[in-house]
């Protein structure tokens, strides 16, 4: 018998703490006043925000603990910031929000907070069961979230749909885990990457294992052909909620994707190249083509999404330490991208109701020309048109591409990226060269929203002059990926 | 010498000009007014910073000069780097001497939403000029691709009725052409580690990579040029632009297509180039007789001249891939001849737009009797563009046609018909426009060009006739950098020529040296044990 030693606690130290400061704030919710809502939810935000700068100074190298079950290196650590970075910001944007439809409650940010937990564990996950363990404490609140504004139809509609979906891909998943434990005897990923390491045949099971585990994830990331629910859950959840589900779940999962590919399966790349080859191209053209004819700003943003996911999985195809980095870079420019767009979106009001039209922002060029010029450069950035940041995200995504000789990949992605320019530019259209109607937007006046617009607006077009840190940190981080 | 960064302060001193922009406050005219003086000043200051360059710059020398190189994108080999030689110092002149004309000519035109407007110009002029002095592929890709986003919201805002259309497809066209360049500049980089144009033009790239590169560069380039048969975007881009925006479109934005032929696809590229030409030289001259036909069938004074522009850009194609030092020459000059000429019939039209507007041809006539100076005007551009020698688009078309008669004769005589066509166009045109009866009450009231237009005209013909009697001081100063082209041309054409017996010889050596190396090696193992 062995004796129990227990598990080296300060590496998942961020996890831990984050648990007991939700578990907290969970008390405090309970024991307050309704007043004390948005207490809960500004100190939510904080902690947030600080634990990421705690990430981000104190989280490098490589450690395992947990019986392997748990990892936390470099790579991790970039993908942890960005989610509590976004996790912070979702939670900060939306209390104006939420106050306004009236269902300000603390469960919210606490719920949140689980969520972001639940990423973490996924991000660090180092083994199947504590791959799905995360999974599931990301998804859990998610589905309460989307159905948050309970008294509409529209949003436990969304919640509903989001759930039976997610419990199906959870399934699918959880299939694929079983089948991957049978045929290679383990759930552990260093285990499992040398059981598959490239000698020899890769057993049937094997494969149909790890196709079922992708799309489970693939879900998560809302690729096509797993992507239904996006714009419906996008459309149908309180816009705050939206806002969180574009920002952040997806850096999460799709670093958990990176981690699998390149951890455990990384030795059979001829294996899953193919699959992941079609995901990303179904998902660009799709996120091109289908976004055309959308008039609903958030459906719109859905389908932007999904398109992106798709360049970001070109960086996965090229299974290189370059293509990580890119996939790194890329999904940060995103991030910031998707919150200056949220913001503005949050603050699409006419007569103090909520409006979700694209032609509700006509004329806003006139009327408020700082806010649609901030809009204007999230657009042309998501749109990946020089100078602004989200050029270099493709940039680098496409660099990979090209050094991996996926030229028919490439090619593909830039013309998906002109016929996705399109509808990027008939929302500037819309701002700018239609004439502005008797109904004009309110004044954008909740102040937090401004300040985020303005330095995501900002952080997009100087990212130019000083591309450096990020660059550096990816590079670092993606190099710690390949390190084991 | 020059030694502070002159191309830097050149190309982002319009954009300190934005940041005083942007911060104006007060009523609708005092916000107009200030906005316009601004961008005035700016664009003049930026015109006269961009003189003191070329006083600096060594006429004798084909290579880059005042280069600024920098650190840019850590961890790949991709650097700020800037650099003018022969060909792009005068592109960079032209961009700076139009931007201010371009601001004087909106002075009155444009009314609404002033500040935006004067932001967009400047923000383009950056662009620009960056994108001729930058001599890193992926510096010159930004600036490439970052015109697009000033210019559609030029033709976009202040365009004609049907200017949402014509402003996406602008920027459509341009994009699907530019992002398949992108994924050929990466492809170069992948290569070779490096996007350093001049670097690169040191470098042999692979004959059969190079004419999937040039491929790539083509779709972009042709675009912008724009080549017979991706033109379209052009007339419907000119008719909708305001005049500005039609000045700056066809005086610089059409340059940047043939100036990448030149920096681009001809240096690194030369045996695909060389292998293209015959399908270059097709287009040019198809362009060249079927759009000047085109072109006399207008009835819209703008389309007409854009569709001029096609047929003189034809020209410029012509010439780039005769890969003679005359050609070459040729189609500099005809680049910065139409810069100047074309801007200038846009010009003209824009003066009779704003007090008529209407471009229809057919409601105008007479303007020789109440508008004599106007008249004199237009038909000095109007006789620039025909080839009058004498003026500037003559030098500019006879050397591409010598240059182009030492390659083809059946091309030259082709695309000269093309001279004879764009003489009965322009004639055509001016004739109905500006001779025959006065009748039309509204046309009588037209008031001839004012101060304000006169100041505008009177620098650009002073520049035609410059160019038109003495244009060595103009390729005195290309010719160094064109020559280093033809070189790297000729040299490296030489080699591929040559290329299946070389490859043998390095087979064979290789064969020798693996058999010298074998017995070493196993001494080698052997010693390990």
């Amino acid at each position: 018998m062995n004796s129990f030693t227990p598990p080296e606690l300060i590496t998942a130290f961020p996890e831990i703490f984050l648990a007991i400061m939700s578990l907290m704030l969970l008390m405090l919710g309970v024991a307050g006043k309704e007043e004390k809502h948005k207490t809960v939810s500004n100190f939510a935000a904080l902690t947030l925000l600080l634990l990421a700068g705690a990430v981000y100074r104190f989280c490098h190298g490589s450690n395992l603990t947990f019986n392997d079950m748990f990892i936390n290196d470099t790579f991790g650590a970039f993908m942890k910031v960005l989610v509590l970075i976004g996790s912070a910001v979702s939670v900060y944007m939306s209390t104006h929000y939420l106050e306004r439809q009236r269902i300000m409650r603390f469960e919210y940010p606490v719920l949140i907070m689980f969520s972001t937990l639940g990423m973490m564990l996924m991000i660090s996950a180092h083994d199947l069961i504590s791959l799905y363990m995360g999974l599931e404490l990301q998804s859990l609140p998610l589905y309460v979230l989307a159905a948050f504004q309970r008294d509409t139809v529209r949003s436990t509609e969304a919640g509903l749909k989001y759930f039976v979906l997610g419990a199906l891909s959870s399934g699918m998943l959880l299939y694929g885990a079983s089948l991957l434990y049978g045929y290679t005897g383990t759930t552990e990923f260093t285990h499992m990457a040398n059981v598959l390491n490239g000698t020899g045949a890769v057993s049937l099971g094997v494969i149909v294992g790890m196709v079922l585990l992708l799309s489970g994830l693939a879900f998560k990331i809302s690729a096509v052909p797993f992507h239904m629910w996006t714009p419906d859950v996008y459309e149908g959840a309180p816009t705050s909620v939206t806002a969180f589900f574009a920002i952040v779940p997806k850096i999460a999962a799709l670093a958990l994707i990176t981690r699998v590919f390149m951890g455990p399966f990384g030795h059979i790349v001829h294996e899953w190249r193919q699959v992941i080859v079609f995901i990303s191209v179904a998902s660009m053209v799709l996120g091109a083509v289908a976004a055309v004819r959308q008039t609903n700003i958030k459906r719109l943003l859905a389908y932007s999404s999904i398109g992106n996911m798709g360049y970001a999985l070109v960086g996965l195809v090229a299974a290189s330490e370059e293509g990580v980095k890119a996939i790194m870079i890329f999904t940060a420019i995103y991030m910031v991208t998707s919150i200056g767009a949220f913001a503005v979106v949050l603050m699409m009001k006419q007569r103090d109701r909520m409006v979700e039209n694209i032609y509700d922002l006509a004329g806003l060029g006139q009327t408020q020309p700082m806010l649609a010029l901030a809009m204007t450069v999230m657009m042309f950035s998501m749109a990946g048109i020089p100078p602004l940041a989200g050029f270099f995200g493709k940039l680098f995504v496409f660099q990979a591409a090209i050094n991996a000789h996926l030229y028919a990949l490439s090619i593909i992605g830039v013309l998906t990226s002109v016929v996705a320019a399109y509808y990027y530019l008939r929302v500037i259209k819309v701002m700018y060269f239609d004439a502005a109607s008797d109904d004009t937007l309110d004044r954008a006046e909740d102040r937090r929203l401004n300040g985020l617009l303005a330095v995501s607006a900002l952080a997009l077009v100087l990212f130019i002059i000083a591309p450096g840190p990020l660059l550096t940190t990816a590079q670092a981080a993606a190099q710690s990926l390949f390190a084991l | 010498m020059i030694t502070f960064p002159i191309l830097s302060l050149v190309t982002f001193l319009p954009l300190v000009g934005v940041l005083f922009i942007l911060f104006i406050k007060g009523d609708d005219e005092t916000v107009g007014h200030n906005a316009r003086m601004t961008a005035m000043l700016t664009t003049a200051a930026t015109f006269f910073l961009s003189l003191y360059m070329y006083m600096g710059f060594d006429t004798s020398s084909g290579d880059f000069q005042m280069v600024e190189n920098l650190k840019w994108l850590p961890g790949l080999n991709i650097r700020y780097k800037m650099g003018v030689d022969g060909i792009s110092l005068f592109f960079v002149l032209l961009s700076t001497f139009l931007t201010p004309i371009c601001i004087l000519a909106s002075w009155d035109s444009i009314k609404t939403r002033v500040k935006e407007y004067m932001i967009a110009f400047l923000v383009l002029e950056t662009m620009m000029v960056g994108m001729f002095c930058a001599i890193d592929l992926v510096l010159f890709y930004i600036f490439f691709e970052g015109v697009l986003i000033p210019m559609f919201i030029i033709i976009g805002v202040w365009g004609g009725p049907r200017r949402v259309y014509a402003s996406f497809k602008f920027f459509l066209y341009t994009l699907l052409g530019s992002v398949l360049m992108l994924l050929a500049i990466l492809a170069i980089y992948n290569q070779f580690g490096t996007t350093d144009i001049a670097a690169l033009s040191a470098m042999h790239i692979a004959p059969g990579m190079q004419k999937w590169l040039w491929l790539a560069f083509m779709a972009s380039f042709a675009v912008k040029v724009p080549m017979w048969p991706v033109h379209t975007w052009l007339p419907d881009a000119h008719v909708e632009a305001p005049t500005a925006g039609s000045v700056i479109l066809a005086g610089v934005l059409l340059k940047m297509g043939g100036y990448g032929f030149l920096r681009l696809s001809l240096p690194l590229l030369p045996v695909a180039s060389a292998y293209f030409a015959p399908l270059i030289f097709t287009l040019s001259v198809i362009a060249v007789i079927y759009t000047s036909l085109v072109a006399l069938a207008q009835e819209d004074m703008k389309k007409l001249i854009a569709y001029s522009s096609v047929a003189h850009m034809g020209f410029v194609t012509l010439g780039i891939f005769t890969f003679t030092q005359q050609g070459l020459d040729g189609a500099m000059f005809q680049m910065l001849s139409h810069g100047i000429v074309s801007a200038a019939l846009f010009l003209c039209v824009g003066v009779v737009y704003d007090r008529l507007h209407t471009r229809e041809i057919g409601r105008y006539g007479g303007l020789v009797k109440n508008m004599p100076r106007y008249a004199t005007v237009f038909m000095i551009f109007a006789m620039a563009s025909v080839g009058l020698p004498g003026t500037s688009g003559f030098v500019g078309e006879f050397l591409v046609l010598a240059g182009s008669f030492q390659v083809s004769t059946t091309f030259t005589a082709l695309a000269a018909t093309g001279v004879v066509l764009g003489a009965a166009y322009m004639l055509f045109l001016y004739k109905r426009v500006v001779f025959g009866e006065l009748t039309k009450p509204d046309v009588k009231a037209m008031k001839d060009i004012n101060m304000r237009e006169i100041a505008i005209f009177v620098p650009m013909v002073a520049l035609v006739f410059w160019m038109g009697v003495y244009p060595t001081s103009f390729t005195g100063v290309i010719a160094p950098s064109l020559t280093k082209i033809v070189k790297i041309y000729e040299a490296q054409n030489a080699a591929a020529a040559s290329l299946p017996a070389a490859v043998e010889r390095k087979a064979a050596v290789k064969k020798d040296e693996q058999k010298a190396k074998a017995p070493k090696e196993k001494a080698h193992e052997g010693k390990k044990k």
